[in-house]
């Protein structure tokens, strides 16, 4: 019979000899194995003090972006949900009040924005979609959780730490300090 | 009617009337053959002629006289000959002229889209997707206006206006006493009441369907919602006023009416009612009966299926039936989570149809 590769081999069928027989030689050659993998490289990751290096393109959970003077960006268009194949992705819009200026950068807002991460399958089109730039995917993803409604992540879970603000938690966020 | 002319528009025969306009004629064949228009509109009498989105190419003046017109017409200003020929999608220059006219469009428009009420069903929009570039070559200050209110119910954004004078005709020719006006020349031209006063004629509020772009958008509908979520249904009440027909279309997100407007046809027009009035709708119809039972619901509106409002309308759905009933006996499934416990968005017990202004932070704490 032709073989698809070279690496097939016949089993061997025939009676053990007086070596095979009482095992103790078998047992040593795959002790040996086994002892040789003490002085190879390790593999494993020591997950979560150390941390594999993500990908550029990594799309991991949301983020809502806020501009350099710390206004939030997403001016609730509802082109990110409409993108959304999943459907994962509502909203509600509200309008500036003027003394809001220094919250929202657009005369209209998102007064509630919401996030399913059971729906959510991270396809990032709802960042390409984005004309303001303001929803990003991160590097990081969504923690496990034994609750179904803490998927669900509202404004405040999504928005980036304020840059005027909040430098140090931003510069945490970023990856930039411990 | 006398006799039916001839006329050949990219390369399609028809036979109209005389005294039928270039772009009716074309209109008459349908589909891609109809320039589009951003100032004509039908139903108003003396508008177009100002946007020159609609120019053709005629190629062959008539039977008597076969020489071709030197220069690109606006087709919904020209009237047709016996024997003409006509070229719009089909010709070079119409194409061109087109994209010129787009870019002039676009000079002093904003294209805050994002934030735009009418983006969606906005025929600038369209026209810019058809024709336009995707950059702009315009490196200049664009114009800048204060957002006005007309009255209560009117929000003018002059920023976005084209200056189509719609608005002014359906002032004009609908209500009875005209308040507003084209105001000043050239750049700093404007639409405006002379000192902003508001607008409270009983048919004003056809100026928000009227208008091509989102200069004129509805206060009670401000930024609510964007037109793409809610569900358009045909829908109609017996209106006191003699004027207004009473066939609306209600743009609904489950229960709530977020918006009524007049009933659009293809062309952006409003449609003439089932009893023959024109398509108009007074201002209590359009502003003040926000609520399901106040109206008839006829059912849902055909849409475009190529047009963004048409998305998440499964036309025709056929739902599986649900198993696990059957498979536990009767019992119905435990629900593991239902969504308005955790969610913020579309609270039961907000009803953000019936605010007469747009929603601020303050809605919302409930």
């Amino acid at each position: 019979m032709n073989t698809l590769t070279n690496r097939a081999k016949q089993v061997n069928r025939s009676p053990m000899t007086f070596l095979e027989s009482i095992y103790l030689w078998e047992i040593f050659k795959g002790m040996f194995i086994t002892f040789k993998h003490m002085f190879k490289k390790q593999p494993t990751i020591h997950f979560p003090e150390q941390t594999r290096p993500y990908s550029r393109v990594f799309r991991g959970l949301h983020v809502l972006n806020r501009d350099e003077e710390g206004r939030e960006r997403c001016t609730a268009c509802g082109l990110c949900a409409v993108a959304c194949p999943a459907e994962a992705i509502t909203m509600e819009a509200a309008e500036r009040l003027p003394e809001e200026e220094h919250l929202y950068r657009e005369e209209k807002y998102a007064a509630k924005y919401e996030i399913n991460m059971l729906r959510c399958i991270f396809c990032g089109l709802c960042e390409e979609a984005c004309p303001k730039d303001a929803i990003y995917l991160s590097e990081t993803f969504a923690p496990a959780n034994y609750n179904r409604k803490n998927f669900i992540y509202n404004k405040q879970d999504l928005l980036i730490p304020n840059p005027t603000t909040e430098t140090e938690l931003l510069a945490k966020a970023k990856g930039e300090t411990k | 009617m006398g006799d039916l002319v001839k006329v050949i528009i990219d390369n399609i025969e028809i036979m109209v009337p005389p005294g039928t306009t270039i772009l009716h004629a074309a209109r008459m064949i349908g589909g891609e053959v109809a320039p589009p228009t951003m100032c004509y509109y039908s139903k108003l009498e003396d508008s177009g002629g100002k946007c020159r989105t609609c120019l053709v190419e005629v190629s062959k003046g008539s039977e008597k006289d076969p020489r071709p017109m030197p220069k690109l017409v606006a087709s919904c200003r020209t009237g047709v000959m016996d024997g003409m020929e006509v070229k719009n999608i089909t010709s070079e220059r119409v194409l061109k002229a087109r994209e010129g006219v787009t870019e002039f469009l676009l000079i002093n428009h904003p294209i805050d889209c994002p934030v735009c009420d009418q983006a969606g069903e906005c025929y600038l929009q369209d026209l810019s997707y058809a024709h336009g570039k995707d950059k702009s070559r315009f490196d200049f200050q664009k114009r800048v206006f204060k957002k006005i209110d007309l009255g209560d119910k009117i929000q003018l954004h002059m920023t976005r206006c084209i200056m189509c004078y719609r608005c002014v005709f359906v002032a004009d020719q609908l209500t009875e006493k005209r308040e507003h006006g084209v105001l000043d020349r050239g750049d700093a031209s404007q639409i405006a009441t002379y000192i902003e006063k508001s607008l409270q004629n009983d048919f004003i509020g056809n100026v928000i369907d009227v208008c091509p772009v989102g200069a004129l958008t509805d206060k009670t509908y401000r930024f609510k919602n964007r037109v793409w979520f809610t569900k358009p249904v045909d829908a109609h009440r017996d209106c006191t006023n003699p004027k207004c027909c009473g066939e609306v279309r209600l743009w609904m997100r489950g229960d709530e009416v977020y918006r009524v407007t007049g009933r659009i046809d293809e062309w952006g027009e409003v449609k003439d009612a089932s009893n023959g009035k024109p398509g108009w709708i007074c201002n209590e119809c359009r502003f003040e009966k926000k609520r399901v039972s106040d109206w008839v619901i006829e059912g849902p509106t055909n849409v475009n299926r190529h047009s963004v409002i048409s998305q998440g309308h499964y036309v025709g759905l056929q739902k599986p039936q649900e198993p696990l009933p059957k498979v536990l006996h009767g019992r119905d499934p435990k629900i593991l989570l239902d969504i308005h416990d955790v969610s913020g968005v579309n609270k039961p017990n907000i009803h953000l149809s019936e605010l007469k202004r747009p929603a601020h932070s303050t809605d919302f704490e409930k």
